[in-house]
């Protein structure tokens, strides 16, 4: 059974619609990454989870029990929760009363506070800290009091809306391990607002995708990545090849899709005359260069080849994005060494490959 | 020209010599507008935290009006007082006319829009997400109240040290329910507008400076609780 569960929740500000009929169980212990761009409604979701916020409509069960919308029981259920701001909020405290709080909220025992305290942060690091003003620490300190603040709680639940947002990229990491040992060892249910899919893929069990207000897909990470359900959620994962096409003939699973007067295989059990997109990850394209000249096809596994011209090249750190026309526009992630080896550059003539296990069929118009 | 500096010679003296009658006028004009000053406070630091943090019809009008009465003349307070003390007021049979205690509540009166007022604007300077984060962290209303106030308590014992300051300086309203009786309800500024009225300047400019530092003094000392 689902720890906490959310049915027909809706929620808006003023005109605003900011969620819209959502419908999501979290299983205890599982650690659930929402993911969806700025603006989707994550924020709200997770307020109205941590009770935060009173729904406008739907109901809220935890741990099976039906949350009442107002009352003392809000406050005892909050209390076996703790959430995790995108931007930290520390008290002008110092760090050690920052961390105490919410113990001392739950009437703990002074001795039992001190070494819960000095415990949690010597886990995040901040042993020496202890007496700081909270207020003068960098971002990334900051963020680690916010995460003991909320750890010393010893939570059931971990709700975490954007807890890397603002950091530099030593201090995500160190958040990040922060997170993922203590979802290891402390078997919190954890649920994590993300617009970072690497962070969601990372460190969760499950992913949903949240889009203006509405959870159009949740699994785990190769479903999500693999076989968006839609055009938006492939658009979001960053499938950058979405095609616009139709099924001219299906042979037993293997789909011939016309693009633009292109034929590409697909497998999908779409029939003739469907309208579908055809969406490749940049990444399951590989470019081969033609030897001499002289030969038309090349020897490949890949079902799908086209003779194309480089249109452009860009770095991207250890990878290069190569954009490509071969009637159509493909873009095509290799690695900065072979674009180099292959000596990539606007105007070359390659070979454009990929699988008809690479290509993810999309019915058009689906759950728009 | 010259009362002023005779004025500043006759205040060390008075202070030196610690003279009876002034060091009494002193201690009454501190007691009645420390008595004040924190009455008020205890009223007014709750009230204006229940103010802020409900939402409420005509919650702006009101933190309009409180703020208008921050001006409000120390005579209107006293008249309006001395209507409801006298004999004849429907205060009357309290029999609190020309007591410390009334000036007490003249004083409260006055500081407490002030009080009330600054409350309210120091915790508005408190960041939404502090009550939020208190509240997420586990904490009920009042604890979440608690502790923004405390985020805020710089500004809200500036608020303190600002109607203390408006009680101890003011001579309207003590003249008119205290009544300036020696050895009763006479307090610094009474006694200076009395002296300044029979021609004692240099007695009413020493009053004047005790005064001011009596006010030096207990500024130092609610700053350094505030450092702490």
């Amino acid at each position: 059974m689902s720890l906490i569960e959310v049915v027909d929740l809706s929620h808006s500000y003023g005109e605003r619609e900011i969620l819209k009929g959502l419908n999501l169980g979290i299983d205890k212990g599982e650690a659930f990454a929402l993911i969806g761009p700025t603006g989707a409604g994550k924020t709200t979701l997770l307020r109205i989870m941590d009770l935060l916020e009173v729904p406008g409509a739907g109901e809220i069960y935890f741990d099976g029990k039906h949350v009442p919308r107002s009352g003392k029981q809000r406050l005892e259920i909050r209390r076996r929760m703790s959430f995790i701001h995108q931007k930290p909020q520390v008290f002008n405290l110092s760090v050690y009363d920052n961390v105490a709080c919410g113990l001392r909220w739950r009437g703990e025992k002074r001795n039992r506070i001190a070494n819960k305290v000095d415990h949690i942060l010597e886990m995040v690091g901040l042993e020496g800290y202890r007496n700081r003003d909270a207020r003068t620490l960098s971002g990334g300190e900051a963020q680690r009091v916010a995460l003991a603040r909320a750890l010393v709680l010893e939570p059931e639940v971990l709700l975490l809306d954007e807890p890397t947002a603002n950091l530099d990229p030593i201090s995500t990491a160190k958040i990040e391990q922060l997170i993922s040992n203590v979802a290891r060892q402390q078997n919190t249910t954890m649920i994590m607002a993300t617009h970072d899919m690497s962070q969601g893929q990372q460190l969760s069990d499950r992913i949903g995708v949240l889009l203006d207000g509405r959870l159009v897909q949740t699994g785990n990470a190769t479903d999500i990545f693999r076989s968006p359900t839609n055009e938006a959620v492939a658009h979001f994962v960053g499938m950058e090849n979405i095609l616009e096409g139709v099924v001219v003939e299906n042979n037993e699973g293997i789909a011939l899709v016309n693009i633009d007067g292109y034929i590409i295989q697909a497998v999908s059990g779409y029939p003739v005359g469907k309208e579908v997109y055809a969406c490749i990850r940049p990444e399951d394209i590989t470019l081969l260069i033609p030897d001499g000249g002289q030969q038309t096809t090349v020897k490949s596994s890949a079902r799908n080849s086209f003779q194309s011209e480089v249109t452009r090249v860009t770095t991207l750190g250890p990878l290069s994005r190569v954009e490509i026309d071969c009637g159509f526009r493909l873009i095509a992630l290799v690695t900065r060494i072979s674009a180099e080896e292959l000596n990539l550059q606007a105007g070359k003539e390659v070979y454009a490959t990929f699988k008809a296990t690479g290509v993810h069929i999309i019915e058009k118009g689906s759950g728009q | 020209m010259t009362e002023i500096w005779d004025g500043l010679t006759k205040a060390v003296q008075l202070l030196i010599s610690l003279d009876p009658a002034v060091m009494e006028v002193a201690g009454r004009s501190l007691t009645i507008s420390a008595t004040a000053c924190l009455l008020a406070s205890l009223i007014c630091i709750p009230l204006g935290s229940l103010i802020h943090f409900h939402h409420f019809r005509g919650k702006r009008v009101l933190i309009n009006i409180i703020q208008t009465l921050f001006s409000v003349p120390t005579v209107l307070v006293g008249l309006f007082l001395l209507v409801l003390l006298s004999r004849s007021g429907p205060l009357g049979e309290l029999r609190l006319l020309f007591t410390p205690t009334a000036m007490v509540i003249g004083q409260m009166i006055l500081i407490t829009p002030l009080l009330l007022g600054l409350t309210i604007s120091a915790l508005s300077g408190v960041s939404k997400e502090i009550a939020d984060t208190a509240t997420s962290l586990g904490a009920s209303g009042s604890q979440a109240i608690r502790l923004v106030l405390k985020e805020a308590r710089y500004a809200v014992l500036a608020a303190v040290m600002l109607g203390f300051a408006r009680a101890i300086s003011e001579v309207g309203c003590a003249l008119m329910v205290g009544g300036n009786i020696r050895g009763a309800t006479r307090v610094i500024t009474t006694v200076i507008s009395l002296e300044a009225g029979k021609g004692n300047l240099e007695l009413a400019i020493a009053l004047g400076m005790i005064l001011l530092l009596l006010a030096l003094i207990i500024n130092i000392v609610l700053n350094r609780l505030q450092q702490r």
